[in-house]
């Protein structure tokens, strides 16, 4: 079974910075969406089970490659990354033509693509993907059941879950409802120097005359700002929950409040 | 894996690796500690769980299924396993301590029939030296190997071995000719834990390390063959001192995971409590504690990573280095994990906050794989030798 998994790489949830240009930071350490990881792990697992490879695409800057090898460390067979400078800025309708194009340049069975990411929070790629390619798109999946030809998928719903099926071609979305995803093991690290990451441009995918990228991009940002601070709202963080509940109960002793 | 680049550089691998061990670390090793002290349980668990995840890979060559890591990466992978759990980071440190004598002297045939069970996680190794009248003067065990025929029948005790209950291999060091000369006296034999008249005669209760069980061991008339015997006989003093010139800097990275850890948490918690209506990070008394405990810690884990390109390069002085790294760095661990409780005041006295149970787990860095003292005297006489 050959398998695309569609990755993005984004910015650690919870180190999000606004650049000078209200834009997001994409220079901060970056990490593979959180659904994209849920996905993966869902298309080892078939790997694991029937054999096959998994091929890794993505739009993103070419010098972003860590989020990328650490997927490749859990045991996707190769990337594919589509990098060219005009696509800075593009909004997902770009993004989805570019994923598109890329993918008629690939050999697949199966697409999954993460329901939403964790940056953009659009949620539409997924769905555009098919759209483009005429494939048949079945979201938000907890379990994907290849068969012979098609696949099938369960899907929750508001009284129990749906059973969908549809011939391959295909794409399917989905979410944490997948399963952890595995730690990559020392080998597999190891193992992800040497695999394949082929950068492409627009032009080795067609799109060269194709109006996409930032300067095409169907939305427009039109303010950016990190939510107003609420005065003296304190934050506790810190990993150790004994030490955080201390800090809760001097900051109550402190106001009086027990 | 690729050659150590310039002194005080890790290579992408090795970073890679101990990033990897540290996320690992972090999330399924960290929330086990405590109930691993307390209960001072061995958890197979997390045996399992570093053996599948290669970690237990690390010392072994790649030949037979493992990951033919060097010593810095293996001690880069027991660092960080130690920040969050000394008995879990302990299980790849004496994984590495009992394996050595076999891969400094072994034969292929031996190799070829114990390590990739080793390599694979699936079984574990313990090393026997010390017994009840033999600790600092590890020449004087009396543990007996007598010749008969293709076998040699073994007797004896050995006590304090770590990993000794849940071991299936434990490499054994035993008299072979009493009338040598102390050097020349004792072999080094594999001992399969399957054998009949091997026991564990008693379980330690410790002060720290808790969940790592310590054995006393013994042997009664075990058999074990001729083949099980690494190296020539009269080999087993030498093989057991250039195994510890290899395996202290393992016990070194425990310590210096331990004063991490320690220091971690107590940063965090001079972040979070409030005295006299500010942050004890605020005062410089406390300060002064902090950057005091990072300057130690630091000061250990440059010195271990030194030693460990030293060593891995063949340098002469090994047992010099190896010394020196085991010296400082448990020194440092028991001075950071005591002032990390201080830094916490009376809650670091409490079982609720983890520096108590790194300050006990700190003061075995200080016995074992050699007292400070015995460092002491490795590395004066190695001072004295050079200068004579």
């Amino acid at each position: 079974m050959r398998i695309v998994v569609l990755v993005k790489p984004v910015p650690d949830p919870g180190e999000e910075r606004l650049g000078a240009d209200g834009r997001l930071d994409r220079t901060v350490s970056a990490v593979i969406n959180g659904n994209d990881e849920y996905v993966l792990e869902a298309a080892l697992q078939l790997l694991d089970a029937n054999g096959g490879d998994v091929t890794l695409l993505s739009m993103a800057p070419a010098g972003i490659t860590d989020p990328i090898r650490k997927a490749l460390a859990m045991g996707a067979t190769r990337a594919v990354l589509v990098s060219d400078p005009a696509l800075v800025g593009a909004c997902a309708w770009s993004t989805a033509q570019v994923l598109a194009a890329a993918l008629q340049t690939l050999e697949y069975d199966l697409v999954l693509v993460g329901a939403d990411t964790s940056d953009g929070g659009g949620g539409v790629v997924g769905a555009a993907v098919a759209t483009l390619l005429h494939h048949p798109y079945l979201s938000h999946a907890r379990k994907i059941e290849p068969f012979e030809g098609g696949v099938r998928v369960e899907r929750l719903s508001a009284s129990g879950h749906d059973v969908l099926e549809a011939a391959l071609p295909a794409v399917v979305g989905g979410t944490q409802l997948l399963g952890e995803p595995r730690y990559p093991t020392l080998r597999g690290i190891m193992g992800a120097r040497s695999k394949e990451i082929a950068i492409r441009t627009l032009a080795e995918i067609g799109l060269a005359d194709r109006a996409v990228g930032g300067a095409h991009a169907t939305t427009t940002l039109l303010d950016a700002r990190p939510p107003a601070s609420r005065g003296s709202t304190r934050v506790v963080r810190g990993a150790d929950p004994a030490a955080a509940a201390a800090a809760i109960v001097d900051f109550l002793v402190e106001r009086r409040a027990i | 894996m690729t050659a150590a680049p310039a002194l005080g550089r890790l290579t992408d691998d090795q970073r890679a690796i101990r990033d990897a061990v540290r996320t690992l670390a972090r999330e399924r090793v960290a929330p086990r500690a405590a109930e691993i002290d307390r209960s001072a349980t061995f958890p197979e668990d997390l045996r399992a769980l570093l053996a599948e995840q290669g970690i237990l890979g690390l010392p072994f060559p790649e030949r037979f299924g493992g990951l033919g890591a060097d010593l810095l990466t293996v001690c880069l992978a027991i660092e960080a396993l130690s920040a969050a759990c000394a008995t879990t980071g302990l299980i790849l440190a004496v994984q590495e301590l009992g394996a050595l004598p076999l891969l400094l002297a072994g034969t292929e045939e031996q190799l070829e029939r114990f390590v990739p069970g080793l390599a694979a996680g699936r079984d574990l190794i313990a090393f026997a030296l010390t017994e009840a009248d033999a600790g600092s003067d590890a020449a004087a065990v009396r543990t007996r190997a007598i010749r008969d025929g293709e076998s040699y029948v073994v007797s004896g005790t050995k006590r304090f071995i770590s990993h000794g209950s849940v071991a299936h291999l434990v490499i054994v060091f035993a008299v072979t000719d009493p009338e040598a000369d102390r050097r020349r006296r004792i072999s080094a034999f594999v001992v399969e834990t399957d054998s009949p008249g091997f026991s564990v005669s008693r379980l330690e209760h410790k002060l720290g390390i808790r969940g790592s069980p310590t054995a006393e061991l013994a042997f009664d008339e075990v058999r074990v063959p001729v083949a099980n015997r690494i190296g020539a006989e009269g080999d087993g003093f030498d093989l057991a001192m250039r195994t510890l010139d290899r395996s202290r800097p393992g016990i070194a990275a425990q310590a210096i995971g331990i004063a991490q850890g320690a220091l971690d948490a107590a940063a965090a918690y001079a972040g979070q409590r409030r005295q006299f209506g500010r942050a004890i990070g605020e005062f410089q008394l406390v300060q002064g504690l902090l950057a005091d405990m990072d300057a130690r810690t630091e000061a250990a884990r440059q010195l271990l990573y030194t030693a460990c390109d030293e060593i891995e390069h063949g340098a002469p002085d090994a047992g010099r280095w190896s010394a020196l790294c085991k010296l400082v760095a448990g020194d440092a661990a028991m001075a950071v994990t005591t002032d990390a409780v201080q830094v916490f005041g009376g809650y670091g006295y409490l079982d609720d906050f983890p520096v108590e149970r790194m300050m006990r787990d700190a003061k075995i860095t200080q016995l074992y794989e050699g007292t400070q003292q015995i460092q002491r005297l490795v590395i004066a006489r190695a001072l004295l030798a050079r200068n004579a």
